[in-house]
This record gives C-alpha cells, structure tokens and sequence, in this order.
C-alpha cells in the first residue's frame, strides 16, 4: 500500500497509515501506553492527558510530551513512551488524577478491574502530596440499571461521547470546568437508552458501574465463560461472568463482525432471570387442577404415554424462536416421527398465505457489517431499536456515514439519526408500500399487488425515495428490510409480494429482520411446518402456528413458550389450549397461564445452562456450551428430547452429546445457502378494505421479548418495561371521546382488556397502539387486528 | 589397658549416672518455668494469632465493608464472603464465615484488612462439640468482638509502634 508509512516506537519500526494516532498504532505492536480517555470506538478526546509520550519528528523533537491519543503519526516519527521525560509526565499526570479521586477501592465494584487502580500501581506514588480536602460530588439517579459514585469520576468523558456517537441521544454531559466539572444528566432524567448499559463497561473506574451486580462480588471470585445472547437475531457475543454456579452479571466478548464491543441492555441484564424465584426446577403434574411435584421417571413416562395415547396427526407443537438449534432439530424429529408435521416457531405470525412461494431460507440479507456500508435502507414494519438494538446502532452508522434511511411502519419509530418516516395504520401501509412502487413505476405481478398500486397516489416523499434507491442501486448498496412487526400483519404476504417487488424494481436488496436469535435457524433445524431439516421444502405442509390454534388439535407441546405472551394471539392459544386432551410444556419458567393450561410442567435449562447453536440474522452458526448448571432438576432441553425419543422407541435418537447433534446438522446443511427470493409467483390475494376502522398494533416491547427478559427485575423497572396503554392519536382520542389517563376496555372478539389511555403524536390516526407481551395484555387477541374501544365501567 | 581399667572403674562407681543427677538436682533449686494450667496461664504477645473476630466502630456500626481483600489473601479458602447493599445503600456482608477447620491460623487476614475489622484476638480456649461448630458466622464472629473489644483494642495499642 502506498499510503503505509514507518514510524519507531520505543525503537521498534512500525507500518502505519496516514493519519492514525500514535495510540492506535501502539495498540497493534502491542506497545502499553496508559490511558483513560481514549477508546477506539469513540471519538478522541484527549482530556485524561494520561498518554503522553516524547516524540521526535525529522530529528528535531516536540517541545512538550504529546497526547498519543491525539497526535498523527508522521513518516520516520521516534516515539518514546518509556523514557524519563514521557515516564516524569505520566508520573504528574497520575498525580493529579489521583488528587480528587477518592481512595474507597475496597467498597468501589470497579476495585480489581479499575484501569485508574491498574495504572496508579504502575505510575502513582505511595502517598500523596495534596493535603487539601478532596472534592465531593452528588450522585445522580440514572435508573434502575446503572449505579453513579460521581466523586470517582475522572471525566475522562467517554459516557459523554458515547451518549453523542454511539447511542445517539445526549443523555450524559459535562457541566462546570475545572474542579467544578460534573457528569450528569442536566434535567434528573433516568438513562434509557436501550445500549446505555455500555457506559459501565467504558467507565475506566467505578463512577458508572451495574446496579443489579452492586456490591455482590469481586471480579477476581469471578469465571468468565463465552456464550451467545439468546435475544434478538444479532447473536450477541457475551462472556457470562459465573460465581459458585449462578451467573452474576454479562459482560459483551469483542467480535467486529456482529456485536463490535457493544451489547444491548436486554443482554447485559436478562441474566438475572436465570435466578428469579420464578424458575421451574421440578418436574410436575397437575392432577384434580392441583399441581404436584414428581421425579423424572414418571413424567417422562407420563409425556410419553400422552403422546402415545393420541393419533400422531393430532399433536401439535409450538416452539420458541428462541430455542437452540438442536433443540429445534430433535423437537422436529420427534414430532415427524411420531406422524405429525405440525410444528412451528413463527408463533407472532398472522398471514401465512405465503408459505407456498416464501423464500426457501429467509435471511438479512446482507451481513451484519455491510449494513454499515449500505447507502439507502428502507424498513418495512419494523420497531427497530426495541427488536434489534444492535443492528440499530449499524443502521445508526450506515445514516450518518449518508445513508437515507426511511422508515414505513405503524406508528412513529423514534431513531436517532436522520429519517423519513411514511406512518399509516394497518392496511393504508399497503398503499404506502404501493404508493412507493408506482413511483417507480411499477406493474406489478399479480391481481392484488397491481390493484394496489392503482390505488396508491405517490407523493413527493414518495418519488423521492423512489430516487434514492434507484441511485442506490448502482454501487448494489440498498437494501429493504422486513421487520418483526410486519410479521404480525393480517396481509403480510401481501407487504412481502410488494416489498419483493420494490426490490426488485428497484435492483436493491431484499433482507428480513428475524425477531428472535434462532429464527433464522429454525429453518435449517426443519422446526417450520413447511421446512424439513437444511431448510428443504415440505410439499404436504402441516400445520402453522396460527391453524394449530384455530383448529384445536388434542395434544400440544409446548416448547419454552408462555401461552399468555409468547404467540401473536394469547387469547386464541389460550383457548385451544384449555380445550385440549394434553397439554406438555417444557419451560424454564413457571407462569400463571402454563399452570392454568398445562397438564405436564418439564423444567428445562435456560440459555447459559445448556450447550448449543443459535444461528443469527446474517447466517453466522454461533455455538455455545453451559455455564451454568441448571436450577433444582431442570436438565438441558436437547437430552430431554433425547430421552423422550428413546421412550417412544422412536429411531435416531442415541446422541451422546450436543456436539455431536450439530455436527449431524452441519452435514445436513452443508449444501444449503440464504435466498430471500421467492421461491414462485406469490399467490392470488385479495386486497383488504382499506376502511377506518380501528386496528390494534400490538408491538412487543424491547423487555418482554422473551421469558427471560420478562422476569429480569431490573429491565422490567426502567421507563422501557412498559405496561398495558392505549396510545391513541388526539384526533382519534377526541372522536372516541377519551381523555389522557382515562380507563378504556378493549374488546377484539371475544377477547377483553381494559388499559389507560395515553394521548401521543406518535400514532397515527386510525391506529391504537396497544403493546403486546406485557402485564395485562394476556386476555387480548391477535397483535394486529380490529379493536374497538369504550370507556371502562365503574 | 589403662583405659579399660578407667573405663571399668567409672561403670562401676555409677559416675556418668551422678553426673546427669546432678545436672537434674541442679534445677530442682532453680527457678521454675513450669505453669499450672488452667490455674496459671502463660503470657501471650500482643500479636498472638487465636480466635477470629469482627470489630465495630465505637458508635457500633459494623467495620467490614465487604471489600473481600481477606476472602481472598486467605491461603487456606477458609473464608466464605456474600455481600449486598444494606438498606442505607453501603456496602455490607450477608454472611461472613470462617471455617475453623480450615483455618491455619496465619493472620493474613488481619493484615489485608483495610478498615482492621477481622481481627485475631488472644483466645486460644475453644473447642466445638456440635458438626458444624467450627463455622464462625457473622453473628458469633461479631459478638466475640463486642464481648473482647477492650482486649482487641488494648493489644492493637500494644503492637501499633511496630507496625
């Protein structure tokens, strides 16, 4: 490369390129320098002023010691950082660091892993000179999930400029100069930004540190072990930290090509669901609507003679996206061996009229870096940052590295960067989406996607997008992802046949967002009723998660699911369930709907308690092994499976270990590639009517996304744990005649809720925006659909 | 064959056997070290390493903090340490153990700690009679300290010149 250029430090030659920091370079040699202030993934700041090093340019040296953090390395620079002069300005510069920071190490969190602690036993002096009294500062309140000691605040401002560059939204700054400099959150606002918890991590000593893991351990009684966040579709890189079997708190493990150094909120603190009082740890057995604790012998044997006890075509299984691929993969074996093919995870789908001509196995896309570098994106019924904060944060950087991000969805998504967003409720979507492709000039393959497009009257906005993905389209850089919340639509096929094709009108990408972290796996484990194993079609389908509920089959497995909160319409599940003969649930957690429904409660392990795969967003196979033991006699859930295929003498079923199970998987898979083309024409729809009634959006808020996250205490009490509301628009709140705060009762069918009404901008008209998954939403229906709404009695 | 006439002599007058009885007879009119105990003890410095205790403050707010530098200087992994913010929000011990069957007795522990709350005091007298006697809880550890604090204190006074 032309642009390398050499530089010495501590007289060693190094290759640079033009314009990196001294630091950097340093950093790759494996040269240390000191430092507070810097990190590589934000801006530089240079105010710790802890790296300053001797350096020379052309022979004639830099009258001062220079910043490292802050200085560009120049062709033939000598750099010295551990000479007398550098050593002497390290030395002063630690000095009077340490002159306002308090000496509590031994009740600080951060005592043992504190940077500040590190490099004072390197450079600090045994006492200190500053006989003066120290300063003292208030501690602010920043929510449920982050502790402050502000007096140990260093302001080396990396929170600060993670807040700005990372998160997006200045929720920490720096007030005062000098000694009266203060961190804080100007106004006494909690923080809750759904990355915020990242701030603990960058904190060099312990002014931000965790609230839930506070005071319970020290990072030297602490094992890191590696594992996968069992969450959203990134798939996370974590490193469990595990103390006497129970793991105490998460920190993210570094991989560039999906987490960076970042981890969300929801998979820093969802741990503490793994040791909620709420775990299942024994099998039990309802009999006469009591629930009785018995061992494993006799439940297996009694799942295993329910099973048997009725016809193979009547069991139907649901399956959390969320369960490992080997999970997945032996749930659908025994399913198919025992002559049912009905097993799905798509359990927050409404339409699955596209089945038939879906793409064979659905992906994002692009990977997970390459968002970064896409230069139009449009997201298609998506609540991005509650369903994939991660892959927010790249969407984040593609926006302000210039991308036009548009967003086209039910109700206001708020991002923090540049957007456009096109809001209209359920069914006006369509003729959004349509408006978009007329203004590309689109036919249309089929009746309904035509007959949409004739409706649709393209606006500016519209034409404007239009433009920005046909220009994207030469340097193959756009993209249109379908979100999580789309999935829930009544017309979903049709949102899909018209994304399809605007991409392919338009010559973009078309990605999906897949809600869960093995979502994308579940086609390649074959736990989809029209996909066998390595995502191979099924020409006789069986049935999908919606028809196993409409049309009630006599036995239901149910696989780490809550009926309650976990499928697109509780009150729908909840019904076929209690009609049924036999109802297994296979579940880390007991809830009050599995012991009103269940027959047959089997306690399986969690995420960090057992061994297995998670296959993400982009395709990537991330394995992980336990960390933990599970709780009481939960066992992992593939050796269950294992079991219970051995005791219904059913073939294939003699795995010694996890590993063994993927391997099997791998070979199956070995031939099988991502495609988000359809797979044929998509099928003769009829347009819905496209009328004012009220629609329900029912999106799934960032901390009820899963069991886990649901009893993690912490998340649950921060401003984003929402609760039942109805968020109405004011036009809509006035026709119906409701005030702010006023008790409604929601009535979809037979269904019934009753909530308070919160009056926002961020809905649109037409559109009540109900959230599903949370306290209260358990009797309501599907997570879109008609709602009616009247004012709550009494 | 003079030697052997020596030699033969001194067997028979029993010389080597006076010899050690003297020896003997000597300290029967010296001074005595021997101690009747339990009636007499022998005196202890203020440094003797005995039974644990945790201190308070004067104002009797508890001295550990929790900082677990013993839990982890301690060779013998005798002390098992759990903490929590207490109501106030400081930083506090739930449970405090040390197993006295593990124990060796070292004053490590005394010595990591920064706020001088586990202390070895100068009981040596001590003996179990149930299973599970030899685990010093929080409790028991704290009230030994409330019952010998003047002894504590008065032996730390002693040895804080040397230190």
């Amino acid at each position: 490369m032309s642009d390398k250029i050499t530089l010495e430090i501590d007289g060693r030659s190094c290759k640079a390129a033009l314009g990196e920091m001294i630091i950097a370079v340093a950093d790759r040699e494996g040269i240390a320098i000191p430092r507070f202030c810097y990190h590589p993934k934000l801006s530089v700041a240079a105010n710790c002023r802890m790296c300053l090093v001797e350096a020379e340019q052309g022979g004639r040296p830099f009258p001062k010691p220079v910043p490292a953090c802050a200085t560009p390395v120049a062709d033939g620079m000598k750099v010295q950082t551990r000479s007398h002069k550098a050593l002497e300005a390290q030395r002063g510069t630690m000095e009077f660091l340490l002159i306002n920071h308090p000496l509590d190490c031994p009740i600080c969190d951060q005592g043992g892993e504190c940077e500040l602690q590190d490099v004072s036993m390197g450079y600090g002096e045994d006492i200190s000179r500053f006989s003066e009294r120290k300063r003292v500062v208030q501690d602010e309140d920043l929510g449920p999930l982050i502790a402050t000691e502000m007096t140990r605040c260093i302001h080396c401002t990396r929170c600060v400029r993670f807040g700005a560059e990372i998160a997006g939204v200045r929720e920490l700054g720096a007030t005062g100069r000098g000694e009266e400099m203060r961190i804080g959150t100007f106004t006494a606002q909690t923080v809750q930004h759904e990355l915020s918890g990242n701030i603990i991590d960058l904190c060099p000593v312990g002014a931000l540190t965790s609230k839930p893991y506070r005071f319970s351990a020290r990072a030297w009684e602490l094992t890191e072990r590696d594992s996968i966040s069992p969450h959203d579709s990134v798939g996370a890189n974590l490193q469990l930290h595990v103390r006497r079997n129970q793991v105490l708190r998460v920190h993210p493990r570094p991989n560039e090509a999906v987490n960076e150094t970042w981890i969300s909120d929801r998979d820093r603190f969802s741990y503490q669901g793994l040791n909620a009082a709420e775990r299942l740890d024994q099998p039990m057995v309802k009999r006469n609507g009591v629930w009785h604790d018995i061992d494993w012998t006799s439940a297996l044997k009694l799942a295993a003679d329910g099973l048997r006890a009725v016809e193979g075509d009547t069991i139907g299984c649901l399956v959390s996206p969320r369960a490992t691929l080997e999970e997945q993969f032996l749930l659908q074996k025994l399913l198919r061996a025992l002559g049912s093919g009905h097993i799905d995870s798509r359990l927050r789908q409404q339409d699955f009229r596209g089945d038939a001509s879906d793409p064979q196995r659905p992906w994002l896309g692009v990977s997970i870096a390459e968002l970064e570098q896409q230069k139009a994106l449009v997201l298609i019924g998506s609540d991005l940052r509650a369903e994939q904060p991660l892959l927010a944060h790249r969407i984040r950087k593609a926006a302000l590295a210039g991308a036009q991000v548009s967003v086209f969805n039910y109700f206001n998504v708020e991002l923090t960067h540049p957007h456009q967003s096109f809001t209209a409720p359920p069914g006006c979507l369509l003729v959004e989406l349509a408006a978009l492709a007329a203004a590309l000039e689109l036919r249309g393959s089929s009746d309904a996607v035509r007959e949409l497009i004739g409706l649709a009257k393209p606006e500016d906005a519209h034409h404007a997008l239009a433009q920005q993905l046909r220009a994207a389209r030469n340097d193959g850089n756009g993209l249109i992802l379908l979100g999580a919340l789309a999935e829930a639509d009544p017309d979903y096929t049709l949102i899909k046949a018209l994304a399809e094709a605007i991409a392919i009108g338009s010559g973009v990408r078309l990605g999906y967002l897949p809600s869960a972290a093995n979502s994308t796996g579940a086609a390649l484990a074959g736990a989809l009723p029209h996909r066998a194993p390595a995502g191979e079609v099924l020409e006789t389908p069986g049935l999908n998660a919606r028809e196993m509920l409409t049309s009630p089959r006599r036995a239901y497995l149910l696989w780490d699911i809550d009926p309650a909160a976990d499928v697109l319409d509780p009150a729908l599940a909840q019904v076929a369930l209690s009609d049924a003969q036999l109802v297994v649930a296979c579940s880390s957690f007991r809830t009050p709907a599995l012991e009103q429904h269940a027959h047959l409660l089997l306690p399986i392990s969690a995420f960090a308690e057992t061994s297995g795969t998670f296959v993400n967003a982009e395709g990537r196979w991330q394995g992980f092994q336990g960390a933990v033991a599970p709780p009481g006699e939960a066992r992992p859930g593939w050796k269950l499976l294992r079991v219970l295929g051995n005791l219904l003498e059913l073939e294939g079923f003699a795995y010694d270990s996890a590993r063994e199970l993927r391997t099997e998987l791998e070979t199956l898979c070995a031939n099988s590639s991502f495609d988000n083309s359809a797979r044929a024409l998509r099928p003769a729809l009829k347009v819905p009517d496209i009328d004012q009634q009220l629609m329900r959006v029912g999106q799934v808020p960032i901390y009820a996304s899963d069991m886990l996250t649901r009893h993690a205490a912490a998340l649950q009490h921060t401003p984003l744990g929402e609760s039942i509301a109805v968020h109405l628009h004011p036009e809509q709140a006035g026709e119906l005649g409701f005030a702010h705060g006023e008790r409604v009762s929601i009535r979809q069918g037979d269904a019934t809720a009753t909530a308070t009404v919160v009056i926002t901008d961020s809905v649109p008209k037409g559109c009540a925006r109900i959230p599903a998954a949370v306290p209260g939403s358990e009797t309501l229906g599907a997570q879109i659909g008609p709602v009616a709404l009247t004012k709550a009695r009494g | 064959m003079l030697q052997r006439a020596r030699d033969y002599l001194n067997s028979l007058l029993l010389l080597e056997v006076l010899k050690g009885l003297r020896l003997t007879g000597g300290y029967l009119f010296k001074r005595k070290f021997t101690i009747q105990y339990p009636e007499e003890k022998a005196p202890i410095s203020p440094r003797f390493r005995g039974l644990h205790a945790l201190r308070r403050y004067p104002n009797g707010e508890e001295r550990c903090i929790a900082c677990k530098l013993c839990e982890a200087v301690c060779p013998a992994l005798a002390i098992t340490i759990e903490a929590e913010p207490r109501e106030d929000g400081s930083r506090r011990t739930t449970r405090y153990d040390i197993d006295l069957f593990k124990c060796i007795y070292c004053g490590f522990c005394e010595e990591s700690c920064p706020v001088d709350s586990i202390v070895e005091t100068d009981i040596y007298e001590y003996h179990f009679e149930n299973r599970g006697d030899n685990i010093m809880t929080k409790d028991k550890l704290l009230a030994i300290g409330d019952r010998y604090e003047e002894r504590i204190a008065a032996a730390r006074a002693a040895d804080a010149p040397y230190r």
